[in-house]
């Protein structure tokens, strides 16, 4: 199992914040993305890849990044603050 | 010191902290504050989601390049989060030094480093409704310049 969390407008148009996923044959952050677009088009939208960042154990990566199970993902729109 | 958290933050209080530090010939702070404009005028308040967790991470790998790449005595990163009004504070970034350059500069980077490395996102609530604020390409450009010459 991994744990995947969506931050900002991702979380907001998911209406989501947190789920956990079977990782079964998945083994990178963009086949997690892929799996989760395949939910349903407001999936498909929120999680498109031309401005989405994600993390892996909470330090930012790249798509191509490999995940393994326990892994926390994150996915979130370029940020903010300040 | 690095602190995410919901009140505020008293700015002579943190200059003084810093102004403490031995051999501290310079301090110089940044306080960013909630704009009552934006892309719409009208802005009357701001709310602010992070990624509780890496938020802090970022912030403390932030301090170590700042203190990695100059001779700083002492740093501090505040930013708040919830729901701000306008015109309140949101940011302190502070630096003690011997001197004043390393201490304008590591307070400068810290500052364009946590723009674009910190899991925050800003919320505003304007005349117009409530909408996600865009990241800007001048702040991912303000932080890359750190990186040429590297």
């Amino acid at each position: 199992m991994i744990k995947v969390l969506f931050f900002a407008q991702i979380r907001e148009l998911l209406n989501v914040g947190e789920l956990t996923l079977e990782l079964g044959s998945l083994s990178t952050v963009d086949e997690v993305r892929q799996a989760l677009s395949e939910r349903g088009e407001k999936w498909d939208f929120a999680l498109e890849s031309d401005r989405l960042l994600a993390s892996v154990n909470q330090t930012i990566c790249s798509l191509d990044s490999r995940v393994q199970p326990g892994d926390e993902i994150a996915f979130f729109p370029p940020v903010t603050g300040g | 010191m690095i602190s995410v958290q919901t009140e505020c933050f008293d700015v002579s209080a943190e200059h003084a902290r810093l102004a403490a530090t031995p051999q501290s010939g310079a301090v110089v702070t940044f306080c960013g504050l909630v704009r009552d404009f934006n892309r719409s005028e009208g802005v009357s308040a701001l709310t602010l989601e992070h990624y509780p967790g890496m938020t802090e991470k970022c912030l403390q790998e932030i301090e170590a390049q700042a203190r990695e790449r100059w001779p700083v005595n002492d740093c501090t990163l505040i930013h708040r989060v919830g729901r701000l009004e306008a015109n309140e504070p949101i940011v302190f970034v502070g630096v003690s030094s011997a001197h004043r350059k390393a201490a304008f500069e590591a307070c400068e980077f810290m500052m364009d480093y946590l723009k674009t490395r910190a899991p925050f996102w800003k919320k505003e609530q304007s005349d117009s409704g409530e909408h996600w604020v865009e990241a800007k390409d001048s702040d991912q450009q303000a932080a890359e310049r750190w990186q040429q010459g590297e």
